[in-house]
């Protein structure tokens, strides 16, 4: 066979060369040069409307060109920018009109840098009443109002198969579920439903075989899918792995803790002079694997403060484990009752060692006050602590809360364009 | 197969569809209407506008699991261009796969009820109940008969305006109201995606 593909034919304004692509479906066409809407149904193309803007567009998919979406070849045969005003502000987007002869027509809008897969939905979506922001459900997917906008068209190049004129105006109605968008669009005559999904710039490129690196997109789209909420899904997967984890292990750790009552003996001190005051206990046995040894002051001080200084020793070895331990308390009335210290204070050395153990203790009492100092200290053995489990869980929690503040960070960027912008002060 | 020679040409007709009441001879393009075993001429074809579907006499497909033949076509044009009613055999039914830019709906003629208004008494939000399943009207739209092609259940040759009202329901199917008779004839059917439709035996279009 050898009958052309497309019509030749020629513009009668400025005798470009015109070609039908979509033959007999095609019903205005704009010439590629000069951009006059024609008559595609008249044999000579009568022209139906000149193009007098100042602003030409260039399709960055030239007409004529096939990719490839969803496994079937379709053709751009129509490419149009068409813009809503908001607030004295002029937004514009490109759509590019794709056709094949099997399987009909399909849209591609791009916008910013962002890319629409778009198809016309034959059923009606759902409308949900109430609320502040309405939604409609399609196949079991509810998508939320995101804008309501006039959009007229501005430019037009290539075929269309209904009638189009610049100035067209279409009321639109945007719902989105990300990556899906429906968008309503009415005219005098009818009302049509289309479902776009978000695709990459990336993927177009891929798919029309196109020429350099796409544009890269610019803020947020309305439907624009959070490329980081999967990965922020699997960051709180891990979370919770872990944390089920840690508090099993701390389960475990409160079962197991040996909690052996080591040493229990009063002391009492009424020296001021601390060169007089140290003394050592009794020697006592800590038991079992290498754990920690946890230590209990509990002193009778009014008014006053003291001093530990306190070292672990191992009778065997000699190794000392030399800390020391400050102990104050205040209290009275002024008004009002207030208090501020403590008598008691605790201190855990981590990883002790078994073996016979003695404490060397030398307690130095504050000259505030005349009372001598009783107080019980108590040594325990393999106590179960909570704060190692509770700062682990707490830093566990860091990715998954910063992940968290990112996606509510890019939901504000994309509801920011929508009819539901929050209060802002940066808000032109 | 029933056959039968062209009253006009001699020309051999076949029918894929035993019941049809009109055909069109492949020859000469003469329309012919069927009176049990004789052919009439009533008239003849004029030239059809080169074709725009995919799917042509023959083309074969699945209709939810049923199997379906394409036996007969008509042609009509709107102020948007033109749209084909193919005439199907659907298991041993007539039905119509109606093809608009490449959008396909296979529908089905019910017996028309009585309270469905002339129409001149048509207006955009009628409610209607078919079937069982209730339809809003969502448009009226005023078409010519530009051609017909092949077995029609019915004669369909000298028609000139038709009105249709297109009738949407929730659950995606559509009515159809034709009155290109007095007595309005109704079809519903559903819309079907081209894959669903397991189509063979399609049109070569050049260059796809």
């Amino acid at each position: 066979m050898v009958a052309p593909r497309v019509k030749g034919l020629n513009c009668p304004r400025c005798g470009a060369a015109i070609e039908l692509r979509s033959g007999e479906l095609a019903q205005t066409v704009a010439c590629p040069s000069c951009a006059a809407i024609l008559d595609a149904k008249d044999p000579n193309l009568r022209v139906l409307q000149e193009f007098t803007g100042k602003m030409r567009y260039q399709p960055r998919i030239p007409l004529g060109t096939r990719g490839t979406l969803k496994g079937d070849q379709y053709e751009v045969i129509g490419f149009q920018v068409r813009g809503i005003r908001v607030d004295d502000v002029d937004y514009r987007w490109n759509e590019y009109l794709l056709w094949n002869p099997y399987k009909g027509f399909r849209y591609l809008t791009e916008y910013d840098g962002h890319w629409n897969d778009v198809v016309v939905v034959k059923n009606t979506p759902e409308e949900k009443e109430g609320g502040r922001q309405p939604t409609v459900g399609y196949l079991g997917e509810t998508f939320r109002h995101f804008q309501t906008a006039t959009a007229k068209t501005q430019f037009v190049l290539g075929e269309f198969p209904w009638e189009i004129r610049l100035g067209d105006t279409a009321e639109t109605r945007d719902f989105v579920s990300p990556p899906h968008m429906l968008s309503e669009e009415t005219t005098a005559d009818e009302r049509t439903w289309s479902l776009g999904t978000y695709v990459t710039p990336q993927y177009i490129w891929q798919a029309f075989k196109l020429p350099g690196t796409p544009p890269a997109p610019r803020g947020v789209y309305a439907d624009q899918p959070d490329a980081n909420a999967a990965g922020a899904g699997s960051l709180g997967k891990i979370f919770r792995l872990f944390a089920a984890i840690i508090v099993a292990l701390f389960v475990v750790r409160q079962i197991t803790a040996r909690r052996d009552l080591v040493l229990r003996q009063v002391y009492s001190v009424a020296s001021h002079n601390p060169d007089s005051t140290a003394f050592v206990t009794p020697v006592f046995a800590l038991a079992g694997r290498t754990s920690n040894v946890r230590l209990t002051l509990e002193t009778d001080l009014e008014n006053n403060w003291a001093y530990f200084s306190l070292a672990l020793i191992n009778e065997q070895t000699g190794t000392a484990y030399d800390f020391g331990r400050e102990v104050s308390y205040y209290h009275g009335y002024d008004d009002g009752a207030w208090s501020e210290g403590s008598r008691t204070d605790r201190a855990t050395i981590p990883t002790v060692p078994s073996g016979q153990y003695y404490l060397r203790v030398q307690p130095e009492l504050g000259s505030d006050g005349e009372r001598p100092m009783n107080f019980l200290l108590t040594v325990q053995r393999d106590m179960p602590g909570v704060a190692f489990f509770a700062i682990a869980l707490g830093l566990l929690a860091v990715p998954p809360l910063f992940a968290a503040f990112r996606h509510h960070a890019f939901e504000q960027m994309r509801w920011r364009e929508s009819d539901y912008a929050p209060l802002s002060s940066d808000d032109e | 197969m029933l056959q039968a020679n062209c009253p006009n040409c001699g020309g051999q007709i076949s029918f894929r569809w035993s019941s049809a009441v009109q055909t069109t001879c492949p020859f000469c393009r003469s329309i012919l209407v069927r009176h049990d075993v004789d052919l009439r001429r009533v008239g003849v074809v004029s030239d059809l506008p080169p074709s725009t579907s995919a799917v042509q006499l023959g083309t074969e497909g699945r209709y939810k699991g049923t199997p379906f033949v394409v036996v007969g076509r008509i042609i009509y044009e709107y102020d948007r261009g033109t749209w084909n009613e193919w005439h199907i055999r659907l298991g041993d039914d007539s039905a119509w796969l109606s093809d608009a830019l490449a959008e396909y709906a296979v529908s089905r003629r019910l017996d028309t009820p009585t309270n469905v208004p002339a129409a001149a008494k048509l207006h955009v939000g009628q409610q209607f109940t078919f079937g069982g399943v209730p339809f809003t009207l969502a448009r009226v739209t005023t078409a010519s008969y530009r051609g017909v092609e092949g077995e029609l259940p019915f004669e369909y040759w000298d028609k000139s305006k038709i009105t249709f009202a297109d009738l949407d329901s929730k659950d995606g199917r559509f009515a159809t109201l034709d009155y290109s008779d007095p007595e309005p004839l109704l079809f519903v059917g559903e819309y079907q995606e081209f894959d669903q439709l397991q189509f063979s035996n399609l049109r070569e279009i050049e260059g796809w």
